[in-house]
């Protein structure tokens, strides 16, 4: 079956007890078991429910896995995959990732022993040259965030492999409509459903993906043992998004490409950082990684101060100011100040986060009304000026 | 751009947003409690006033608040404000139903003595309501045969008060001609009312052509995700006052959960009409060419007797597809709804899941072989209603179905 009808159908068999054409929400914590020492296929909710199984049974076919798990949040998630980890043991991760994440590796798996090692994953002899005989994960996201930098999943996992290490590809920004990284060799996709998976801005949630029994069972150890489990509606919720996954995704990646041509020849945009754009550094890798489209998220700089920049972001009037992405609502932010403000001032100009740089997460308005409110918003900064 | 509920903001430019814009913005305040991005659920039953003077003031200025939930919430309003500007209308009211939508607008415009006169053509629950409940309070119902105006205005007494059509029809998807339906109404002096349930604000909007109420099961494409019953109408305010105060002494209106799911429904409005719409002509076309297939109805085949007419008034045509078996019973059509394997047997449409069944055994099964035939409904007819769900897919699953009929 294609992608939309196993997002429709694959995990939404109809109730056999009534026949309900959406299954039910289950909001039980426990459940009645068979008899004394003789255990259902539920038992208490932080180790399974019906209503998660069925996410974890359609995000896995839509990630080509055969299994997935369900989190309270992208970061628990990500979190659950990191725990697989002991003292000692080392993680390369990608540059270009996000913030959280950094926070995350920088500030909490440090106090546990465990080490990281930034490289930049587009160039992969640098990403290469930070394994080491300790390394026991690989940690990447493409596109990356907020430079839209494009890494070759392929070639990663044949280093990380290489090393005896995991790879694990933080998917949040493709979403598996557009890219697959279990197909290209990774181990374990992670995704924020936050974003585009559940779309609507409504629900938090986090995903693993495998194609791994063994892998599987570890990652549920960990989550069964710490708990950071999905919630009964935030589940219902994203799993009523996915499906209409493709149909979001391919429609603001549609939108994301002609905003990224209008602004490259906008006066005042000095650069635009779009995949699908041809002077995209990664456009060609983008090309045959991603599938037919190149995602709604995209960065662009503008030639002006922090202040000026800031001002920009607050004049839109349908694009609205706020982290986050991937729902149906345009949303805009100045990393410098909002989504990448936990770097440190150098840290940003290292990573190429400069003040002028404004993110766009591109949503299901009209892509002319977008860019009329883009217009807007710059030319009441250019009359103030 | 400008919103019904942004009623303070700049009015830069006379182009009308797009409808997928309309669909994600229209209705709801930029700035929402709480700065929350998304319309909080707000499940109050009731809502406060802060001294007596404050209830004072919301009764003799007619505020627009919430006082008690039968009589409106702050969700429903937005709902409502977003239902009617992507109707291109001045006002919505929403019901539980689709059901209860069409009883609220009878209820309140139809007195002892009037007369409303239908295309036949009907939805059989909006059809059993003015036969055995609107006749009990003395209301007279007559039925003409669908897109026969004459017949209609034939129809017209003194006593009429409103002309009804669903168009598209079902299960027959017969199009009305909305302008000669609306011209016939205002001749006459009579209401017009559509039920648009089948063709949505998306494939045609009949407040444009001046039709007066227009009314929708929202459970349908309007949710989209077969997980919500609603029902709504649409007109303008002067209209719609009585309707709307007779729903708040009736009180068939919505939870606040179910609201949000239909708010939520409607972000993807658009994307999901243009998926139905390109399924609904795909298998629409594939069954015309099986040889195991009598009759296709579908408007957007040229074959179909008011093809010209949807043409004029409709973007696009929708996900329900009817056809006839050919040289089929009862069972050997029930068998080939028996086969599908991504259709589901069950009423309703407009879901992103295919939905299939077979008129007769499903919503007809009650009636006399006359009535049948006097309704149109064939014992090898086959109602599809396709969801959002790959059409290769839908038409493979359907090939399959379809290719026992030829063995027997």
């Amino acid at each position: 079956m294609h992608f939309r009808t196993r997002a429709v159908h694959v995990g939404n068999e109809k109730d056999p007890a009534t026949g309900a054409v959406v299954p039910p929400i289950h909001v039980a914590s426990t459940f009645v078991q068979p008899g004394a020492g003789e255990w259902g296929e539920f038992d208490y909710a932080r180790s399974g429910s019906p209503t998660r199984k069925a996410l974890e049974t359609t995000v896995a076919s839509l990630e080509a896995g055969s299994h997935a798990l369900a989190y309270a949040s992208g970061m628990s998630a990500t979190h659950g995959a990191m725990m697989l980890l002991n003292a000692g043991d080392h993680i390369v991760a990608g540059s270009d990732i996000y913030g959280g994440t950094y926070r995350l590796l920088h500030k909490i798996l440090n106090r546990n022993g465990v080490s990281v090692s930034l490289a930049k994953s587009v160039d992969l002899q640098a990403f290469e040259a930070a394994f080491n005989d300790k390394t026991r994960l690989a940690w990447i996201e493409s596109p990356g965030n907020p430079l839209m930098t494009i890494t070759d999943i392929a070639a990663c996992a044949e280093i990380a492999h290489r090393h005896g290490a995991l790879l694990a590809v933080d998917n949040t920004f493709a979403t598996p409509v557009l890219t697959r990284p279990l197909e290209l060799g990774a181990d374990i996709v992670m995704h924020s459903a936050t974003k585009y998976l559940g779309g609507h801005s409504d629900a938090l949630g986090g995903m693993l993906v495998v194609a791994d029994q063994e892998l599987h069972d570890a990652l549920y150890f960990v989550q069964n043992s710490t708990g950071a489990v999905m919630g009964s509606f935030a589940t219902f919720l994203i799993a009523r998004g996915l499906k209409t996954l493709e149909l979001r995704v391919r429609e603001q990646s549609r939108s994301a490409l002609f905003l990224a041509h209008q602004l490259s020849q906008h006066p005042r945009v000095s650069r635009v950082l779009y995949p699908g754009l041809e002077s995209h550094p990664g456009h060609d890798l983008a090309g045959r990684q991603m599938d037919g489209a190149f995602g709604a998220m995209m960065s662009f700089e503008l030639s002006g101060n922090y202040e000026e920049t800031q001002r920009v972001a607050e004049s839109t009037r349908l694009f609205q100011l706020a982290v986050s992405l991937g729902a149906v609502e345009s949303l805009i932010e100045q990393p410098a100040s909002m989504s990448h403000a936990s770097y440190d001032a150098a840290d940003r100009q290292t990573h190429g986060i400069v003040d002028g740089l404004i993110r766009l997460s591109v949503g299901l308005e009209h892509p002319d009304d977008l860019w009329e409110d883009l217009q807007q918003a710059i030319a009441a900064e250019d009359k103030l000026a | 751009m400008s919103f019904p509920s942004d009623r303070s903001g700049p009015r830069s430019e006379q182009r009308l947003p797009g409808p997928s814009t309309l669909a994600v913005h229209a209705g709801e305040d930029r700035h929402k409690l709480g700065h929350a991005i998304t319309d909080p659920v707000i499940c109050a039953s009731t809502f406060t006033f802060k001294d007596s003077q404050a209830v004072i003031d919301y009764i003799e200025q007619d505020q627009e608040r919430g006082e008690y939930g039968r009589y409106g919430t702050p969700g429903e309003m937005v709902v409502e404000r977003k239902l009617a500007a992507m109707e291109g209308g001045e006002e919505a009211i929403l019901y539980s139903s689709g059901m209860a939508a069409i009883v609220g607008l009878f209820m309140s415009k139809l007195n002892s003595g009037d007369e409303v006169v239908f295309f036949d053509e009907c939805y059989h629950r909006s059809r059993e309501f003015c036969a055995k409940h609107l006749s009990r309070f003395g209301v007279v119902t007559r039925q003409v045969k669908a897109c026969d105006y004459e017949a209609m205005e034939a129809a017209i007494t003194p006593q009429t008060r409103l002309v009804v059509s669903e168009s598209p029809t079902n299960p027959h998807l017969s199009v009305v001609d909305l302008e000669r339906f609306a011209d016939l109404g205002r001749r006459h002096g009579v209401d017009t009312l559509i039920d648009a349930t089948l063709a949505t604000p998306y494939n045609a909007r009949p407040i444009e052509f001046g039709i007066d109420f227009v009314l929708h099961s929202a459970t349908k494409y309007m949710g989209g995700h077969n997980d919500l019953l609603a029902g709504v109408i649409v007109g303008q305010s002067e209209k719609l006052a009585d309707v709307r105060t007779l729903r708040g002494i009736m009180g068939a209106v919505n939870s606040a959960h179910n609201l949000y799911l239909l708010q939520r429904g409607l972000k993807t409005f658009e994307l999901r009409m243009l998926r139905h719409n390109a399924n609904g002509q795909a298998v629409a076309e594939f069954l015309e060419n099986h040889p195991a297939v009598e009759r296709v109805y579908y408007p957007g085949l040229a074959s179909h007797p008011y093809h010209e007419v949807a043409r004029r008034t409709m973007r696009g045509y929708g996900g329900l597809v009817t056809f006839l078996i050919k040289n089929a019973d009862w069972r050997v059509t029930a068998d080939v709804v028996d086969r599908s394997r991504i259709a589901r047997i069950a009423p309703s449409l407009g879901g992103v899941e295919t939905l299939i069944e077979q008129p007769l055994v499903m919503s007809y099964y009650q009636c006399t072989v006359e009535e049948r035939k006097r309704f149109g409904i064939p014992d090898n007819m086959i109602r599809l209603a396709c969801g959002i769900e790959n059409e290769e897919d839908i038409i493979a699953d359907l090939e399959q179905a379809l290719a026992g009929v030829q063995r027997t």
